[in-house]
C-alpha cells in the first residue's frame, strides 16, 4: 500500500518534471526541474531495490551533470526567448511522433509476459537467502564478470575529460604568463654579454 | 492498480521516452535543451534497466545502469564543450546556424 503510493508519486513529480523540463522558458529552470526529476527516478529506484544505483544516479547526476548544465547556461550569454521563436510550429509533428511512439510502446507493455525460463537464463542471479545489501552483491560481479567493461567505461571518461579539455581550452592573446621552458632554455649568450673594459676608457 | 508490477515501471520509462522524442522537436533550436532531453531519454532507458533487473533476479540490468550512466555523463560533458567552443566563434547556439561544414 506505502509501495504503492510512493510509486505513484515518484512517478507523477517525474513525469510532470520531465514535462516542466521541456516546456519551460528559462533553460536555468528545466535544469532545475531536470535535478527534481533525477531524484525522483532516484526514488523509483530504492523502490526496485536498486539502492546503490539510487544513490550513484544523485551523486553522478545531481553533483556533477546538473550543475556542469546550470554551469553552461548561466555562463553563456543567450537570449533563449529568440531561441524559441517558431518552436510552436513544431508541436504537431512532435506531438504525432511522440503520440504514435508512446502508444506502441503502451500497447506492447499492456499485452507483455516475461518468459518463464527467462529468470533462469540471468547471467548473474540475485541469491535470494544471501544476506548481501545492493552495494555488495553489486560489487561482487562489477570487479570479477564485468571487470572489462567497468575498466573500459573508465577510459571513457578519461577520454572525455581530455576531449573536453581539448575543446575548452584557448591561448588568450595579451596575457601575460609565465613559460617555463623558454626560461629554462635560455643560455648565456643570448642574455649577457661580457666584455673587456679597458681602464679609464669605460664601456664603448 | 495498487499491485506494482513490472509493466507500471515500464510505461513511466515510455512516458519519460517520449517526452525525450517530444522535447527534441519542440526545443529545436536550442542546444542545451535538446542534451536535456537526450539526458530524459536515457533516464527512461535505465529506469528499465532496473525494473528488468528487480523482476527478474539479475543484477546484469544495475551494472549497466552505471556504464549507460558513465556515457552519459561523458556525452554531456562533451557536448557542452562543443556547445561552448560554438557559442565562442560564432555567439549563438541556435542549431539552424550549425551547417558550416556544409561548405
Amino acid at each position: 500500500m506505502i509501495g504503492a503510493l510512493a510509486f505513484y508519486a515518484f512517478a507523477s513529480v517525474l513525469v510532470l518534471s520531465a514535462i516542466m523540463v521541456i516546456t519551460a522558458k528559462n533553460p536555468v529552470h528545466s535544469v532545475l526541474f531536470l535535478i527534481l526529476a533525477f531524484f525522483n527516478a532516484a526514488g523509483l529506484f530504492v523502490l526496485l531495490g536498486a539502492e546503490f544505483v539510487a544513490m550513484i544516479l544523485v551523486i553522478v547526476y545531481v553533483g556533477a551533470v546538473a550543475v556542469l548544465f546550470l554551469f553552461v547556461v548561466m555562463m553563456l550569454d543567450i537570449s533563449f526567448a529568440d531561441l524559441r521563436k517558431g518552436a510552436m510550429q513544431f508541436v504537431p509533428v512532435g506531438l504525432l511522433f511522440g503520440g504514435i511512439l508512446l502508444a506502441e510502446l503502451v500497447m506492447l507493455y499492456l499485452v507483455w509476459e516475461t518468459a518463464p525460463e527467462a529468470g533462469i537464463n540471468a547471467a548473474s542471479p540475485v541469491d535470494a537467502g544471501s544476506s548481501l545489501t545492493n552495494a555488495e552483491a553489486l560489487g561482487q560481479i562489477l570487479y570479477t564478470q564485468y571487470l572489462f567493461p567497468f575498466q573500459v567505461s573508465g577510459l571513457i571518461l578519461l577520454v572525455s575529460m581530455i576531449g573536453a579539455i581539448v575543446l575548452t581550452l584557448r591561448t588568450r592573446s595579451g596575457v601575460l604568463r609565465q613559460k617555463v621552458g623558454n626560461q629554462v632554455s635560455r643560455t648565456i649568450d643570448e642574455t649577457m654579454e661580457i666584455r673587456k673594459v679597458t681602464t679609464g676608457a669605460g664601456v664603448q | 492498480m495498487l499491485e506494482i508490477g513490472l509493466v507500471h515501471y515500464l510505461v513511466v520509462a515510455a512516458t519519460l521516452f517520449t517526452l525525450g522524442v517530444f522535447g527534441i522537436f519542440l526545443n529545436r533550436k536550442n542546444v542545451i535543451v535538446i542534451l536535456m532531453s537526450i539526458e530524459l531519454m536515457l533516464l527512461a532507458v535505465n529506469i528499465n534497466f532496473v525494473a528488468f533487473s528487480a523482476t527478474l533476479h539479475d543484477l546484469t540490468g544495475q551494472v549497466f545502469t552505471m556504464f549507460v550512466l558513465t556515457v552519459a555523463a561523458a556525452e554531456a560533458a562533451i557536448g557542452l564543450a562543443i556547445l561552448v567552443v560554438f557559442f565562442r566563434n560564432k555567439g549563438t547556439i541556435a542549431v539552424e546556424d550549425i551547417a558550416s561544414l556544409k561548405g
